[in-house]
């Protein structure tokens, strides 16, 4: 490996920016609606009918158990099958909501535990219930307990979303594999990879830094 | 189990001013049977003491008023309305669970502020979102009753960064915010330190001279002596005593309440009791 092999690869720079760029959309997408659908999730896992409480259970509970690129794989290929045609794009973004989603609303229910009942119960005695309990009280003291797990929650997304090369969408990892195959520098690529994934975790970092700080006065 | 001692005097007033009713409450939690037959009644105006030694059911009674916990049988009746049953006797669902609970406001014994709001949005919070109240209305209220509990300059502060005694005056201007057909505290001094106890019990006596309607379950005997218009005094899950608090404490009749004054007195002989700021 040399200085001149970092150098090849930059000079593809329009594919390589495409492609972070895609890789950039993949995250900020999946990471803002799983997290969404990670909160909307979250009541029906602690709700008291054990028939919503179940199913909900059994989605974490198996999204948590499958390797990513196994359940990429079944979306890919099972969706259509069940007469449902989607892009590439909208099938990964789709795999990596519905996955990240499950952990979202697992590690979302811990911190809604970790909040003292009587909090919770003053917000009863004053009044609310259901929904607006949710809203008023329950749910931004469990954002502020979940701000570190949410964080790792979207560097786990970056991660995954390397997988979504196999199902042809043209991500970060997918454009480097591209760049090295042709030009025979798999180093240099793949270490610019590296490179540019550890720049999304450092803001991804930084971001969740300032949250918790934030939070700091807020939550106990 | 036999009625309050005064339930013949207060019978006679009318039922426009009766805030309060319970009706034979009963409630167990798994076989311990924590509340047995209980009645009482508290008038406009009056504030009600809630004694006897821990364990006796003297919360577990307070959070069935506000039916925080179910009583297993008997009635609630607040203003003449009953708690939890719609007079079809269908039972109540959530919302309509909570519209009744917002008529009655508690105080809690760790001060259970919401921590992610601030001082006055803690007080303002219920008014504006179960009462829908206008908001610069319910702001200046706000502001008034932070004047009142003596924390102007902390309006703006998170909870996390006010004392003990702070948390619980903020709690009680959040308890008034609601403007409250009456008022619950539960132990609202047990969990501070004894030189923050007299500026809690100060605000609360304020309140029972502008003539707030009041139960309190409380160990401060001293303040109960001066503040009650009725002391009863709960053991094992009944009233073993009830009535005006000069005859309480100047004469108890049962026995139980007689030990129990008796180790207060020596209790207190060992520190002497916090002074209330007036």
């Amino acid at each position: 490996m040399s200085y001149n092999d970092f150098i090849l690869v930059w000079q593809q720079y329009p594919k390589i920016l495409e492609a972070f760029g895609n890789t950039l959309m993949l995250i900020v997408i999946s990471g803002s609606v799983s997290m969404l659908l990670g909160i909307f999730l979250t009541p029906m896992l602690m709700s008291k009918r054990k028939a919503i409480s179940l199913s909900v259970s059994i989605y974490c509970e198996s999204m948590r158990c499958m390797p990513f690129l196994l359940f990429v794989y079944m979306i890919y290929f099972g969706l259509p099958s069940a007469g449902i045609q989607l892009s590439n794009w909208t099938t990964g973004i789709a795999a990596l909501i519905l996955y990240n989603a499950a952990y979202m609303a697992i590690f979302l229910r811990g911190a809604w535990q970790d909040i003292p009942k009587e909090t919770i119960e003053a917000g009863r005695a004053y009044g609310f219930h259901g929904f607006k309990l949710f809203r008023r009280v329950i749910m931004p003291l469990m954002l502020m307990r979940a701000i570190p797990m949410v964080g790792n929650q979207w560097v786990q997304i970056v991660k995954d979303s390397a997988f979504l090369g196999i199902i042809a969408v043209t991500e970060l990892t997918a454009a480097m594999n591209s760049i090295q195959s042709t030009n025979f520098i798999p180093f240099a690529s793949f270490l610019s990879a590296v490179l540019l994934y550890w720049l999304i975790s450092l803001v991804i970092e930084l971001v969740t830094s300032l949250f918790t700080r934030y939070a700091e006065v807020r939550r106990t | 189990m036999t009625p309050p001692e005064n339930a013949e005097q207060t019978s006679t007033t009318t039922s426009a001013s009766r805030v309060l009713q319970l009706q034979g409450i009963s409630k167990s939690f798994a076989d311990n049977e924590v509340l047995k037959d209980i009645s009482l009644n508290v008038d406009r105006g009056q504030v009600l003491c809630l004694i006897g030694p821990s364990g006796c059911g003297k919360s577990t009674l307070l959070r069935c008023i506000n039916w925080l916990e179910t009583p297993d049988s008997g009635r609630v009746i607040l203003n003449g309305q009953r708690f939890g049953v719609h007079k079809s006797g269908a039972k109540m669902r959530d919302g309509d669970l909570a519209r009744m609970r917002s008529r009655v406001a508690m105080v809690f014994q760790h001060f259970a502020l919401w921590p992610h709001l601030s001082v006055i949005d803690n007080i303002m919070a219920s008014p504006l979102h179960v009462q829908h109240r206008d908001r610069q209305e319910v702001r200046e209220e706000a502001i008034a009753l932070l004047k009142k509990v003596g924390l102007t300059d902390k309006a703006e502060m998170f909870p996390s960064s006010l004392s003990g005694g702070q948390k619980q005056r903020v709690g009680i201007a959040r308890a008034l915010a609601m403007k409250p057909e009456l008022l619950l505290f539960d132990e609202p001094t047990s969990a501070l330190d004894p030189m923050l106890v007299g500026e809690v019990l100060g605000v609360i006596r304020d309140l029972a001279d502008e003539g707030a309607t009041m139960v309190i379950v409380t160990h401060e005997m001293e303040f109960a002596r001066q503040v009650a218009s009725q002391v009863i005094f709960m053991s094992d899950g009944h009233i073993a005593e009830a009535g005006p608090p000069e005859e309480f404490f100047a004469a108890p009749k049962s026995d139980k309440a007689k030990q129990f004054l008796a180790r207060f007195h020596q209790h207190l002989e060992a520190r002497s009791a916090p002074a209330v700021e007036r």
